[in-house]
Formats: C-alpha cells, structure tokens, sequence
C-alpha cells in the first residue's frame, strides 16, 4: 500500500446553522467583490478553510442552487460577528450576490466543510492561493503565525485585477511572493515557480484555488516530502452534503479511493490523497465502480 | 407555531404506517437524513426518504454530475450509495436511534436485486415502508426503466411485494416519461403496490455553448424542481381521477406549503420535498407549517378532508 503524507482532515467541531444576514459592508476588490456580513453565530463556529453558501436570487428565485464561497475573514470580538467572503461575478448567481449592497439580507448556511489541519506549533507553512482563492488563506496565516509558524504566501491570478487579498496575507505572512501570468504584477508566470523556490523551507503546504494549480502545489509538496492540504472548489448544488454532486476520487485512510463529497468530506483533502489526473472519470478502483460496470482491465 | 396551524389535524398515513406530518424528504435529495440535523427536527418528520440503496455500494457517475436548469437542474448521479449492507449497519440504525421513521428506496437492475433488498430490510427496526425505485433515469438502460412498461413495472412490484416485510407498505415510484400514466400505476397497483409515489425525475439533457457538448458526464440526466411541478401535479390528479383508492405520496418540484397544497387537492395524501432542499435545509419543516396554515386558511380541520378536494 502507498503511504501517505497526510491524514484526512477531521470534521468541524461545531455544526452549521442557516440564517438571513444583512450585508454590512461591499467593497469592490479588482475583478471581486468583499462582503461582511452580521452573522455572529457562523463568526463564533468558523475555523479556517471552511466556506459558506448562499441563497442567490431572492425567494422566489429561479436559480435553486447554493453558490458556496470560502470563508475569507471572521471578527468574532465581542460586539462583532462578522463573516467576509470575496466574491467573483462570472455567473447569473455569483453576479447576484456581488450586487448585494450594505443593509440588504441574504440567506446563507455556515460554516460549512472541514477546516485545514494544522501543524505541531512553530512548523514553517507555505500557503498557495490562486485568484480569489487567496481569501480562504487568509485566516490560515493568522492562526499559523499565532501558533509561532513562519508563514510563506505565495499569490497567484491570471492578472493583476484577480489578484486577491495580498495585503491581508502581507499583514500576517513573513514572505509574501506574488505572480501573474500577464505580468502586470509581481513575477510574471504561474505560482508553481515561487511554490519551487520556497517549498524547500516549509514543512506543511497548503494551497486553495483552481484544480490545476492545486494538483500542481500537492504533486511540487509531496515529491519534497512535505505533506499538503488543498481547498477545492468543486460545482456543489447544496453545501451540505445531501446533493451528491461535488465528488471527486480520494484515497481515504484505509488506502482505498471514494468519490467523496467535497462540501461535507472537504473541501480540505490531503494533497497527496486527491487523485487529480481521474477528476471527471470512473476510475476501476474507486469503491463501488464495480456496481457500475467498470471492472479492473 | 400558531393557533391556526395547531388546529389542523395532519396527521395521515403511506398505506397502513401512520405518519404524524404529511411532509417528507424525498429520495436522493436528502441523503439518509443525517446532514439535515443542524436545521431540522428530523423526528418531526413524516419520514425521512432515502436515498435508493442496491446491493452492492455504487460509486455513482463521473463528474460533473449537475447542471442549474430555470426553476430546477439536472442532475446525474448515478445512485451512489453504500449498499445494502453499509445501509442496514451505519444509517438506518442512526435514524432508529433518534426515533426517525425511514422509508427506505430500494434500486435495482434485476426483478431479483429488488426482491432480496426487499427481503434483507423485513422487520429492521425504523423502516416503516419501501418505495420501490423502477424509475431513475440515472441507470445503465436510461430511458428503458422498469417504470416506462407496465409488465416490467409489475414484475418488481409483485416480487418486492412478496418478499417484503407485510407490516411495512410498497410504493411504487413512477416515472412521468411515459405516454400513459394511468395504465402504469393500474399494473403496478393490481401487482400489490400498497401506494404510488409519483412522480420521479424527468429525463433531460443540458449542452454547454462554450465546449458545445453535453455539460453532464453521464450526458443525460434528471430534471426535478419547480420546472417541472405542473407535470407532477398532471400525474397525480390523472392516476387519483382513475384509482381513487390509491394512496399516493406527491414529489415534484413542491417547495412551499401551497406547492404541498396543490398535490394534495390533486389526490396525495403526503408529500415529499425534493430538489428545494439543496435550496433551503430545512424546507420540509417550512412546508409543513405552510401546510398547515394554508389547510387552516381554507377552512379544513384535517390534511385527510383536503385530500383529493379539487376533484369533487
């Protein structure tokens, strides 16, 4: 059996509630939008790498859906209570939520999902985020550099306006590396060349944004031995683990490969336990394949 | 709760297993209850559906498994579950433990899958019925499900009737792909189905203008939600019209209580919520207090009096 790098994130400690929030602050952020929300019970609950979903569309809605979004700031101070997320317009539905203004509500569900394990204290953490999937690092880095880790960001986007949330991991992090790929800022190119450079001085990577750059943080991670945890951000209908939509192939502790759901068994997976080149496929060893008609060749 | 919705009896029955609410999960939309527990009293519940269990656990389809359709999607999970055995050791126990009734749905590729299922569930504790699913579009043959041809349709459902446990009632899940439903739910109701659940997805296809190829892995897949809301309600009232002694168990596209209320007055003495939970967690438990308020509203004193009404 292959030996793995990483445990299985743990389920959260404390379940999700669903509320109507009232949007307390929305702050165009390049091609984002940041919103605040008055929501304390999901502020109190939430730990990093978990995410929220939203209603979209008002109540008579013709778009069913949850759009779910990674929890990208929590101020749980007394008197406080605030969840962000950064949102990014590209369809009906998170074009909808970006357009929310302050005192508007929304329905949402959180926190939702597994939080990122973390180290023993002090072990020194690379941190990945692609486009706006830098936000859910944010709260990461906090906690780390609190837990006495060297932290080292690494943020990467198409272009400078999808850069995301660089000065809040600047605020934290003790190096923050920043890439695009049309140059127009930071280094041009993609964010494995700064992963190569740094991931020598880390002993636990994480990464959270699109499927290929995660592959490609958890494939750089674990041929240096590091162990990785990456957030994945797979098409989800709920949220909460009834729809059975969001699943993709991990190995599991037993060494055997699930199509696990990534709102409920994630969206935080072991690096190394994601089976990334069979996304979208039946491989023959995934358990219950055989049910299927898909047998060993 | 009000005084107006206390007031109405909703109270009622699949078959001859009483129900304290008429309101329900529906199969696959709520997996096997568990993860509705943070925003619903799961207990309070006519019944938690399940989703369809086979004999063996089944990874389910490749990804992308759904599409967001106007009022609805598409979806193409393929039954991804964990068997029979995974069911009978992990989820329904965890149901009986809360005191949840299960209405487990059974699934199948053979006329003999169904019956041994049916078999391997007699007196398990919790289980107060089967609904038989002989009509998921998500299956090897497709749109050639036991549901679209009588003769098929009844061969399950008498065999499921024979090996299951006498105490628990059959549904008959029906598909609305068919040119009659009326004839489907006669054949399956003189095979011994105790009940009909009606209706199941309708089989549908969703193609991306970017990639210009169908957005489903399994290229075709399930529509539910509002959109197709109208076509249930049409099934029920036509199979209530023929077969009034028939109890049926409406789904459909319901996602508030006058949703609920037109299946009703279209003959269904219960209901499930489906694809509005992915919407709203804890749907099923608003559906019943609008339920409720809209029976009071009209003047019923019962869910039973209101059952069928917009026939008479």
């Amino acid at each position: 059996m292959t030996s793995y790098l990483t445990e299985p994130a743990a389920p959260a400690a404390q379940p999700p509630v669903q509320r109507e929030v009232a949007v307390l602050a929305a702050r165009p952020v390049g091609a984002y939008v940041e919103l605040t929300l008055a929501a304390p019970e999901i502020a109190d609950r939430a730990q990093p790498g978990q995410f929220v979903a939203f209603a979209v569309g008002g109540p008579m809605t013709a778009h069913l859906l949850r759009r779910s979004i990674a929890i990208a700031g929590v101020d749980a101070g007394p008197g406080a209570g605030t969840v962000t997320v950064v949102v990014a317009p590209h369809g009906p539905g998170s074009t909808w939520l970006a357009q929310r203004r302050v005192g508007d509500a929304v329905d949402v569900v959180g926190p939702l999902g597994r939080p990122f394990p973390l180290p023993d204290p002090g072990v020194p953490a690379l941190l990945v985020g692609g486009g706006y999937g830098a936000a859910a690092l944010v709260g990461l880095a906090s906690l780390l550099r609190a837990r006495g880790s060297r932290v080292l960001a690494v943020t990467g986007a198409a272009d400078a306006a999808r850069l995301c949330s660089v000065a809040e991991l600047g605020e934290v992090a003790d190096v923050v590396a920043v890439t695009t790929d049309d140059g127009s800022a930071g280094r041009p190119g993609r964010v494995t060349v700064a992963v190569a450079e740094l991931i020598g001085e880390a002993g636990i990577a994480y990464a959270c944004g699109p499927m290929p750059m995660l592959r490609a943080v958890a494939d750089a991670a674990t041929a240096a031995g590091v162990p990785s945890y990456v957030a994945v951000e797979e098409s989800m209908a709920c949220g909460i683990g009834v729809c059975m939509t969001c699943v993709l192939p991990v190995v599991g502790e037993d060494g055997l490969t699930r199509f696990s759901r990534s709102c409920t068994e994630g969206p935080v997976f072991g690096g190394d336990r994601v089976r990334f080149a069979d996304v979208g496929a039946l491989p023959w060893d995934v358990v219950g394949a055989d049910a299927m008609g898909v047998v060993a060749p | 709760m009000t005084a107006l919705d206390t007031a109405v009896d909703m109270t009622t029955a699949l078959g001859t297993a009483p129900l304290g609410s008429p309101v329900l999960t529906a199969s696959g939309c709520s997996a096997f209850g568990q993860e509705l527990e943070p925003f619903v009293d799961l207990a309070g519940l006519g019944a938690v559906v399940t989703k369809s269990v086979q004999l063996r656990p089944r990874s389910g389809r490749p990804t992308p498994r759904m599409a967001e359709t106007p009022s609805g999607m598409l979806n193409s999970i393929g039954l991804q579950g964990p068997g029979i055995e995974g069911l009978l050791a992990g989820e329904l126990p965890w149901l009986a433990q809360r005191g949840v009734p299960a209405f487990v749905s059974i699934a199948g590729t053979r006329v003999e899958d169904f019956a041994e299922l049916a078999a391997r569930l007699r007196g398990v504790p919790g289980v107060l019925g089967l609904e038989v699913n002989i009509s998921c579009p998500n299956v090897e043959s497709r749109g050639e499900v036991f549901a679209c041809d009588p003769v098929a349709a009844s061969e399950v459902v008498s065999a499921v009737r024979a090996a299951a446990d006498p105490a628990q009632p059959v549904y008959a899940k029906l598909s609305p792909d068919v040119t009659d439903i009326v004839s489907v739910a006669r054949a399956v109701s003189e095979a011994g189905a105790d009940g009909l659940s009606m209706i199941n997805t309708l089989l549908g296809l969703v193609i991306d203008p970017d990639t210009m190829k169908p957005v489903l892995g399994g290229v075709t897949g399930g529509l539910s939600g509002p959109a197709v809301r109208p076509v249930a309600v049409r099934c029920v009232w036509q199979v209530h019209a023929a077969l009034p002694e028939v109890p049926i168990l409406g789904m459909g596209g319901i996602r508030t209580g006058l949703d609920a209320l037109q299946f009703v007055l279209a003959g269904a003495s219960a209901v499930s919520v489906g694809t509005a939970v992915f919407h709203d967690p804890s749907a099923t438990a608003r559906v019943h207090r609008e339920l409720a308020e809209a029976l009071a509203a009209r003047g019923f004193s019962s869910l039973r009096e209101a059952v069928g009404y917009a026939h008479r």
